[in-house]
Parts: C-alpha cells; structure tokens; sequence
C-alpha cells in the first residue's frame, strides 16, 4: 500500500470527552488514499523542542463520501497537548497509512468481536466499517472504567451490535471486558482487540481457549514509522518485529504474551 | 546549475548528500516518498557476520531536540545481506554503502570480504562507534590503538572505499582519525550518536532497556559541526559530517567546516523527504551565490 507524506487540513474538531480529540482531516486537492483497518498516521508536531518526533495515531476512520480521515487522539503529553488545540482549517503533515492492519476474512458472512478499552476502541470504527462492507458481521465489545470513557458508542451502533463493560457499574455489564456474558452465549469466527495490554493479552487468551484466531494493535514506542530505525519491536516468534511495520496488528500467535 | 558530484576516495558521489546508518533502512522503506537515485548514496543499516537480535524494548526516548536511542546492531547478519536483500537494492540508482561493525577485528574483517564480493557495493563505512553494544563497537572507536587495529584488519581484505564512522565519546576526536588514516582509510564520517540518558522519575527508572543510549538529532548539531571541523583540520582524506541535519543550511555549515559530505539520519523520521530538499536548498545556494562546483565551498570557512 503506497505511502504518503501530506498536508492535510482540518474540517472539524470534536471533543467527545475531557482529555480526548478527535481530528477531521481532509486533502482539499485529492481523494484519500486507500487505507487499511488498524493502519496508522505518523502526525508532525511543530514548535516545541520536547515534541521533537512525529506522534503515531491510529486511524479511526474514513469517511469516504466527505473525503475525511478521522484521528481520536488521546491527550496525554505535550504533543497530543498541541494537537488538542487544533481548528478548522489549520494544516497538519501526516505520512500515511502506514503498517499492516487488521485482516479482512476473505469470504463473506463471518462474525467478528471487536473488543476495545479506552482510546482503543478507535480503529475499531474504522475495522466494523470495513467488515460490514465486505458482508461480515462485527460485534463490538466496548470497555471502560465509567460511562463517559465509552466514545463513539451511536456510530458503533450503526455497523452492529454494541456490547458495553464498565468497572463501576454505570453502563453495561460489570467488571472487564473477559467477563462479559458475549463470550459465553455467542461463537465468533474470530477476535480482534486494541487497547490496553493486559487486556489484550486476556482477550488472546480468551480465543486461544477458544480456537479461534486474534489480532491484536500494539502501540509501542516508535519514531520512523516505516520500519527503518527498529525502534519500536515486539518480540515475536519470528524474533523482533518492527510494530511500525510488521504491525501494529499481529496475529497473538505470533507475540510472545504466555512466556 | 552548480556541479554539485563530490568524490569519496574512489567513490563519486552525484551529490554530497547520503542517509545515515540506522536511519534510512535499506532505502526501499522511502521509495514511496522520494526519488532513491537522486541522493548521492544510501548508507544502509548495521551489518554484523552474524545475526543479532539487538538489545530489549525501550529502544528509543525522545529528548529536546533530538532522540536517544539503544536499538544494539539488530540485523540478520552479513550472508543473509547478501542473499536477501543486496538483490533487492542493487539497482536503486545510487551508491549503495554497508555500514559495517562487529566484536573483533577479524569479524569485522569477514564482514567487509563478505561485502567487497558485491560488485554494486563500491564502498563500506567501518562502524567503530556504535554505544549500544557490550563487545566491540564504540570500544574500538575510544583508542587510537583499537580504531587503528580494526582498519588494519579489513583493509588487508577490503579493496574499495573504506569510510571509517568515528565515535564523539573521546577526548580528542583528530587523533583518532589520525590514527585511522595512518591504517589506510579513504575517508571518515563523523559523528556517530553522543552516549546520553533520559529518566523517568515516576517509575525511578532509565527510558532505555540498557540504561544508556545515543543521542541524534539537531540538540548535537554543534558538537558535530566542531568536531568536523577539527577532523578536516587534521587529516588529508575526505570527511563526511553528520549530526542533526535538518536542512540544507545545516548541510552547508558542515561543508564550509571541512566536510565533502554529509550524511542525514535523524531528521528522515520528521520528514521522510528531507534528503531531497537539502539536495535541491544546497544547489539553490549555490546558484544563489554564483558559486559553480560544490566543492568551491568545502572548508572554506574565513577566520
């Protein structure tokens, strides 16, 4: 999938919480590349010596009718600080889609669980669309401490059947994600989960035990992007793997999460 | 336009800009991005006898201007080179460098034969100064007696452009390069990454698997710049100048300090396009200022 280095202007900014952000970006002079599900955004940051590197957001969506990308970004440094205070009409420099995303099933009429914690659950937005496209079926799993970590809950509703968690009881079941009563009444023909890592790493397990496959998104630290200063690697069966590049979607099987 | 082709010993470079070790991948990475054969020469990633996995995660810190990183060689080993990927990048139109580094001399002298057998591999740059590794790298480059022990061993089997990488973790650089240049090299690069450290006080911990790492970026500019300019005062073979270029003024600073050429590293991660604008801001100044051959300008600093 080719690679870009753009300009792209901003056509709205939302806050759907305190701390979060989400970017609509556009490129007035063109249509959108083609991107993949869990693919990524290497977003420049100018102006401050501390956020010297580009920052690496997940693409949470594509409006493709309005040729918009959608980046929900978690405030949590001095970067993400800065992108927070965006306009309408500022410019930002991606290079993008980079990575390898989450898998299409290659025939129609699969059912997937899409399970998400915090500011993971945004490239599952991106990944339902995908697969409602292709005549699959995604179910969402969606976790949080509280009701208001929960994003994007009417638009996930509309690819498929939301299903909500929260640890202090205010929406949904109770308790984590891997409690959830979907696992136990539902069969799945596979499982994909971005967020935290220990609840990734419960959602692998929970798939393992139930032979189906998982994918996971890793969010490691990285600075290129592409692959070329092996900063970012995940050890793999297959030795480091760049989750810039051989990622950030990876097969569990492939992560060394059980050793 | 300014003739802007520099010569490397044997090597002629179609312009004084190259991509750093470590930086720039094996330069397919940025074939999307940019045009591979207009950069004077590709100098790819790392390349040891033998496979090394590096070191753990954290690898990499971000600092003021610039970044920390202890990524420790990770590559698949020479053979594996010159089999898999050599094939791949030998017709990108440029002068394709292996950097080159190991434990000992006699490793790094198997690693360079390895590589002199590659006919579109004209030149390899010796890595004496790598900081994130226990064994050799940065140990031989910090004494005039190990830097000059492994030229000596690779130049016995290593015909071509020899391009030695120098550590700035020393007292005093020239004499190192003094030293490399008595064994023979045709050229040395400078600088490698600045040992540095970042610490994150709410876990009392280093950012760094190992501890320590390299520093890059514009934050060492200066550092470089000087040290550039001792090294061309002191020695007779081509220097090659890199740390923190960002642009083409900074390419030009380090060409008027004494440098025939520059390598960019760092600065491909905030703009993977960058090489070629310093190529095309270097010959606009040169057009500029009425000057015709790049080399008009290579440390012609006035005191």
């Amino acid at each position: 999938m080719k690679k870009y280095v753009s300009d792209l202007h901003v056509a709205g900014v939302e806050y759907p919480r305190e701390g979060y952000v989400l970017l609509r970006l556009t490129d007035a002079s063109r249509k959108l590349p083609e991107m993949q599900p869990g693919q990524f955004a290497e977003v420049r940051v100018d102006g401050f010596p501390g956020t010297f590197l580009r920052r690496p957001i997940s693409i949470n969506y594509v409006d493709r009718r309005n040729n918009e990308l959608w980046l929900l970004i978690h405030v949590v440094g001095d970067g993400t600080r800065t992108l927070a205070t965006l306009r309408t009409g500022d410019r930002l420099n991606c290079v993008f889609p980079l990575g390898r995303g989450f898998s299409l099933p290659k025939e129609d009429g699969k059912k997937l669980l899409l399970v998400g914690g915090g500011v993971g659950t945004a490239p599952l937005l991106y990944y339902g669309e995908q697969l409602r496209r292709t005549g699959c079926e995604p179910v969402f799993l969606l976790g949080g401490r509280t009701q208001s970590d929960l994003m994007q809950l009417d638009l996930f509703g509309q690819l498929g059947t939301v299903h909500i968690t929260t640890e202090d009881s205010s929406a949904g079941e109770t308790g984590f994600v891997t409690n959830h009563s979907v696992w136990r009444e539902s069969t799945f023909d596979a499982v994909a989960t971005c967020g935290p890592k220990p609840m990734m790493k419960a959602v692998a397990l929970m798939a393992r035990e139930r032979h189906i496959p998982c994918e996971a998104s890793l969010e490691n630290m990285m600075a290129c992007g592409v692959g070329a200063c092996l900063c970012c690697v995940e050890k793999t069966r297959e030795g480091n793997l760049c989750v810039c590049k051989e990622g950030p979607v990876f097969n569990t099987d492939l992560l060394n999460w059980n050793e | 336009m300014a003739k802007l082709n520099v010569n490397i010993g044997d090597l002629t470079l179609k312009n004084p800009v190259m991509t750093a070790s470590g930086t720039f991948g094996y330069g397919i990475e940025f074939s999307d991005f940019i045009d591979l054969s207009r950069l004077g020469g590709i100098i790819v990633k790392g390349t040891t006898l033998h496979p090394r996995e590096g070191n753990d995660y954290p690898r990499m810190a971000e600092t003021a201007s610039g970044m920390l990183n202890c990524v420790g060689l990770q590559n698949k080993g020479v053979d594996y080179f010159c089999e898999n990927i050599y094939p791949e990048i030998k017709k990108i139109g440029t002068n394709m460098i292996v950097n080159v580094s190991g434990s000992t001399p006699e490793d790094y002298a198997a690693c360079a034969a390895r590589i002199a057998a590659l006919p579109e591999i004209p030149a390899i740059e010796l890595n004496i100064s790598c900081p994130n590794v226990k064994n050799g790298g940065m140990a031989f480059g910090v004494t005039c007696e190990g830097a000059a022990s492994v030229v000596k061993a690779v130049r016995e089997v290593y015909p071509q452009t020899m391009i030695v990488k120098l550590s700035p973790n020393v007292t005093n650089i020239a004499d190192i390069a003094r030293a490399v240049e008595a064994e023979g090299a045709d050229s040395v690069s400078l600088i490698n990454t600045l040992m540095g450290m970042s610490i994150d006080i709410e876990r009392r911990c280093s950012r760094l698997s190992i501890g320590t790492g390299g520093l890059s970026g514009p934050a060492v500019k200066p550092i470089a710049l000087r040290m550039v300019w001792q090294v061309a005062n002191a020695v007779n073979i081509p220097v090659v100048g890199l740390g923190g270029i960002m642009n083409a003024t900074d390419a030009l600073e380090f060409l008027m300090a004494g440098a025939t050429a520059i390598e960019i590293g760092t600065a491909n991660f905030i703009d993977p396009t960058v090489t070629v604008q310093v190529i095309e801001g270097m010959e606009a100044w040169l057009d500029r200022h009425g000057v015709s051959d790049v080399n008009d300008i290579i440390g012609t600093l006035r005191t």
